[in-house]
C-alpha cells in the first residue's frame, strides 16, 4: 500500500461553448466548472457542496469521464495502477482525461456513480436484479448463475431480499430503489464512489437510514467517496473533509467539524446559516444571501461571489456601515443589469424628491449616507436616474463604488491542517484594514 | 385592492378552519384504500399550523381534501371541515369556488409543475385574478406586477411577460405565492412548499411566507416532513401516521417534549440528533389494510400486546393542549416506558456556529 491519494484533482474544467450564427463561431463559454483542484485519500468520504447551478454535478460527470473535461487532470491511483509517476513528457500515466477505451473500461469497473432519482435510474422494463447484474456482464462475467449468486448476495448486503432480484422498480419505494442503485454501484467491488446528490430526493426517516447504510457499506467494502449535496446537514453526516463549491470554483476546503465550527469563506458562513435548525427556540442571526448564483457565460470579476457576499471589502478610503456599503454595491449592481424600474417609481412616488426617496427605500439605501463624500456621489447618481439618464448613473457609480474583492481573483490561505479558502479577507493587507467584525 | 371576502353566512367567531372526523377513501382493485382516518384540527387566524409525517402518511389527501381538490369520486370525503362556520364539505360547488382562492389559497411542492409553461406568469396571475373579479385588464395587470413585487421578484414590470422556464426554482415559487395571494386569503394552504429548493432558496422562501403573515395575517395551513422548516415556522404541529393523528401540540412541546415514540423516531432522524441515523425501520402500513390497534405499534420499539388490538388510542392531554394518541399515557400504564429523556430539555444548540 502507499499513502498517496486515491484520486487527485488538479485544475479541472469544464465549459460548455456557446455557438451562434450560420458559421457556428464560438461567442463564449458557460464555464460550469473552471478549475477545481483537490484530493481524496483512500477510504475518504469528501463532500462537495453548493446551490443549485455552481457546476457540483458537472464537477462529477467530468471526473468520471462521463463528459470531457475541458482542461485539467483527474488522476485515479487506484485499480493496481499505485505508485505510478509523472512521465518524462509531462503527463501522468494515471490521468483519466487521457485513458485510451481499454483503460476507461477498467477504470469504469473502479469508479461508479450513485444518481439523485432512484426512479429514472433504472429501466423500467428491466428486474432489478438484471439491471445490477448488467454491470457483471459488460465486465465479462459470462456464468449467469454466478452473476445471480453475486447480486443476491449484495440486495442482501443493502437490506433486501434475495426474492428481490425478479421483481421491476415500480415495485420498489424510493428508498428501496436507491438501496437497489446502491447495490449496482458495489457490485463491481468499486475503489471509488461518486454519489450525486444520492438522498436529496427521499424523506426525511429514509434520508437518515440510507445515509446510515452509506456509512456501513463505506467500512464495509473501504470505499473512497465523493458525495455531492446542497445539503449542509447531510454534508456533516458523512463526510470527512468538505469542499464548498460556488460558480465553478472551490472557495473553502477543510476538515467538515473544522469548517463548520470556524467557516472561513463568507460563503461557506451564509450556507451554514440557511440549515434550518430543528429547535423552535433558536434566535441565530441569519445571513441572508439575496438572489441566486449568477449566470456562469459572464461570472463576476474577481472574487465571484462578492456581487452577493454580507462581507464585501470597502475600499481603503470608507469606513461606511457595512450594510450600507452591501446596498450600495447591490443598487449599483441591479442599475447595471437595468434592474430598477424607474418609470414605474415615477408613477408611485409623483415628486421627483419623492422618486429618490423611493429609490433609496427600495435598495435599503439610507436617506441620508454619513460619509459626505459618498452621499454626494449617490446624490449625483440619483439626479441622473431621475433625469432618465440610467446608463449614466451605472457608468458613474462604477467609477466611484469600487470594492476590492471585483478587483483580485483570491488565492487561497492557509488556516492550518489543509483548511484552506479563498478571500481576501484573509489577505495580510487587506485585514490589517478592516476590523475584525465577527 | 382588498376584495370583500366576507360572506353572510360567516361566523366570525368560528375558528377559521375547523376540521372534524375527516375521513377520505379510495375504492381500488384491492379494497378501500383509507388516506385520511378521522382526522381533527384547527387552524386560527394569523397562526402557522404543520401537518407532520412521512410520505404516504396522507397529509397532502387530507389539505386536499378540506378544498375538496381531491376529485369525487374516486374518493369519499367524509367529516367536516368548516371554514368561519361554513362546512366546505358540503357546500354547493358554486360556493365551494369562491372560497377556493379567496379565502383559501393553495401553493404546491413542484412549481414547474403548478404553472402553465405555454404561457407567461404574468398571465397566469391576471388570470388568476380575473377568476374572482371582473376587473379591466390594465388595472389587473397592475395588480399582478404589485404583487409580483411584494412576493420579491425584482423589476417586476420587465419580468411580468417572461415565461416560466425563464424563472429560477424559487422565483417560480415566489410566482405561486405571489398568485395565491391574488384573493387575499385569509388561509393559505401550503403543501411542502420548500421541498423541491436549495437550502439558501428555501430560507428566503420561509422569510417571505412569514413577512406575508404578518402583513396579511392569515392562517398558514403547512405540510412538510422537513421538521427544520417546521422549527422554524410552526405555532402549533399535528403529527400524522398513516392516515391517524399521532401527537399534536404546540411547536415548544413537539420539540421538547415528544411524547409519542413515533414522533421521537422522526425527531431522531435529524441529522445531529439521537446517537445514530438508523431512520426508522420497516415502512409504512398497507392503507387498504391497516393494523389494528395503533398504526404505529408494528414499528415501535415499545408495542405490547394492548398496542395491537382495537382501535387507535385516544388522543390524552399530557399538559394543555399537547395530546397524544399512545398506550402508554392511558390510566395504568406507566408511560416512563416510552418517554425518550435524550431528546428532551435539549435546548442547546450543537452545532457550534459561532453567532456573529
Amino acid at each position: 500500500m502507499t499513502d498517496e491519494p486515491i484520486l487527485q484533482v488538479r485544475g479541472l474544467k469544464k465549459h460548455y461553448p456557446i455557438r451562434k450564427g450560420l458559421l457556428n463561431r464560438q461567442v463564449g463559454a458557460a464555464k460550469a466548472v473552471d478549475g477545481i483542484s483537490f484530493d481524496i485519500e483512500r477510504g475518504e468520504t469528501l463532500g462537495l457542496v453548493g446551490e443549485s447551478g455552481c457546476g457540483k454535478s458537472t464537477a462529477a460527470t467530468s471526473i468520471v469521464r462521463l463528459e470531457d473535461p475541458t482542461d485539467g487532470e483527474v488522476i485515479f491511483n487506484g485499480g493496481g495502477r499505485a505508485g505510478a509517476t509523472r512521465g518524462e513528457d509531462g503527463f501522468h500515466p494515471n490521468d483519466v482525461t487521457r485513458f485510451d477505451k481499454k483503460e476507461l473500461k477498467a477504470f469504469r469497473r473502479d469508479v461508479q456513480m450513485v444518481f439523485q432519482d432512484p426512479s429514472s435510474s433504472f429501466d423500467p422494463r428491466m428486474t432489478v436484479g438484471g439491471s445490477v447484474a448488467e454491470m457483471l456482464l459488460v465486465h465479462g462475467m459470462t456464468d449467469k448463475h454466478r452473476r445471480r449468486a453475486i447480486v443476491e448476495d449484495l440486495l442482501e448486503r443493502v437490506g433486501l431480499s434475495a426474492e428481490d432480484y425478479d421483481r421491476y422498480p415500480h415495485e420498489f419505494s424510493g428508498g428501496q430503489k436507491q438501496r437497489i442503485a446502491l447495490a449496482r454501484a458495489l457490485v463491481l467491488n468499486p475503489e471509488l464512489v461518486v454519489a450525486d446528490e444520492p438522498v436529496s430526493a427521499l424523506d426525511i426517516s429514509i434520508k437518515a437510514e440510507i445515509l446510515g447504510l452509506i456509512n456501513d457499506l463505506q467500512e464495509e467494502f473501504g470505499l473512497s467517496l465523493l458525495f455531492i449535496s446542497h445539503d449542509m446537514s447531510v454534508i456533516r453526516e458523512v463526510c470527512d473533509r468538505v469542499a464548498v463549491m460556488y460558480l465553478g470554483e472551490i472557495v473553502e476546503i477543510g476538515d467538515t467539524d473544522e469548517v463548520f465550527a470556524n467557516p472561513q469563506h463568507p460563503y461557506t458562513e451564509a450556507l451554514l446559516s440557511s440549515i434550518p435548525e430543528p429547535d423552535p427556540r433558536a434566535t441565530r442571526e441569519q445571513i441572508e444571501l439575496t438572489g441566486t448564483v449568477p449566470d456562469p457565460v459572464n461570472p463576476p470579476s474577481g472574487c465571484r461571489f462578492h456581487t452577493r457576499c454580507h462581507k464585501v471589502v470597502q475600499p481603503d478610503d470608507l469606513d461606511l456601515d457595512q450594510s450600507v456599503w452591501r446596498a450600495l454595491i447591490t443598487f449599483r449592481y441591479q442599475l447595471r443589469a437595468d434592474d430598477i424600474d424607474v418609470e414605474k417609481i415615477r408613477e408611485n412616488a409623483g415628486a421627483e424628491d419623492a422618486v429618490r426617496e423611493e429609490i433609496r427605500t427600495e435598495f435599503d439605501l439610507p436617506q441620508r449616507i454619513s460619509d459626505p463624500e459618498v452621499e454626494e456621489t449617490l446624490g449625483r447618481a440619483l439626479d441622473r436616474i431621475v433625469d432618465d439618464d440610467v446608463e449614466g448613473a451605472a457608468d458613474l457609480l462604477d467609477e466611484e463604488f469600487v470594492t476590492p474583492c471585483e478587483k483580485t481573483h483570491p488565492e487561497y490561505t492557509e488556516h492550518g491542517d489543509g483548511h484552506i479558502s479563498a478571500c481576501i479577507l484573509h489577505d495580510d493587507q487587506v485585514r490589517s484594514e478592516v476590523p475584525a467584525d465577527d | 385592492m382588498s376584495v370583500p371576502n366576507g360572506h353572510a353566512d360567516d361566523d366570525r367567531d368560528a375558528p377559521l378552519l375547523e376540521v372534524e372526523n375527516l375521513r377520505t377513501k379510495f375504492a381500488t382493485e384491492t379494497g378501500e384504500l383509507v388516506a385520511v382516518d378521522g382526522v381533527d384540527f384547527t387552524v386560527e387566524d394569523g397562526e402557522t399550523v404543520c401537518i407532520v409525517g412521512e410520505s404516504g402518511s396522507g397529509k397532502t389527501v387530507a389539505t386536499e381534501s378540506i378544498t375538496r381538490l381531491v376529485r369525487s369520486p374516486p374518493a369519499t370525503i367524509t367529516g367536516s371541515a368548516r371554514y368561519r362556520g361554513r362546512d366546505l364539505l358540503t357546500m354547493p360547488s358554486k360556493e365551494l369556488r369562491s372560497v377556493r382562492g379567496a379565502n383559501i389559497a393553495h401553493i404546491f411542492q413542484n412549481p414547474q409543475e403548478a404553472m402553465n409553461h405555454c404561457f407567461t406568469v404574468g398571465w397566469q396571475i391576471v388570470e388568476a385574478i380575473h377568476v374572482h373579479e371582473d376587473v379591466p385588464k390594465e388595472e389587473a395587470r397592475e395588480r399582478a406586477v404589485d404583487l409580483m413585487d411584494r412576493v420579491g421578484i425584482a423589476n417586476a414590470s420587465s419580468r411580468f411577460d417572461d415565461y416560466p422556464h425563464e424563472f429560477s426554482g424559487g422565483q417560480k415559487q415566489r410566482v405561486m405565492i405571489a398568485m395565491a395571494l391574488v384573493g387575499n386569503p385569509d388561509l393559505l394552504i401550503a403543501d411542502e412548499p420548500t421541498t423541491a429548493l436549495d437550502v439558501t432558496v428555501q430560507a428566503q422562501i420561509l422569510e417571505l411566507l412569514d413577512d406575508l403573515q404578518d402583513e396579511y395575517g392569515m392562517g398558514i395551513l403547512l405540510v412538510t416532513h422537513d421538521l427544520g422548516v417546521v422549527a422554524q415556522i410552526a405555532d402549533r404541529i399535528v403529527v400524522m401516521y398513516a392516515g391517524k393523528v399521532m401527537e399534536r401540540g404546540d411547536v415548544y412541546d413537539i420539540f421538547e417534549r415528544p411524547a409519542h415514540p413515533y414522533t421521537q423516531a422522526l425527531m431522531r432522524c435529524l441529522p445531529g440528533k439521537g446517537d445514530d441515523t438508523r431512520g426508522i425501520a420497516g415502512s409504512l402500513p398497507d392503507p387498504t389494510n391497516p393494523p389494528d390497534g395503533c398504526r404505529f405499534a408494528p414499528r415501535c420499539e415499545h408495542a405490547i400486546g394492548e398496542c395491537e388490538i382495537g382501535d387507535q388510542p385516544e388522543e390524552i392531554s399530557v399538559g394543555g393542549d399537547h395530546q397524544v394518541s399512545c398506550v402508554f399515557y392511558q390510566q395504568g400504564y406507566d408511560n416512563e416506558t416510552v418517554r425518550d429523556r435524550t431528546l428532551e430539555g435539549d435546548t442547546t444548540d450543537e452545532r457550534g456556529v459561532s453567532d456573529d
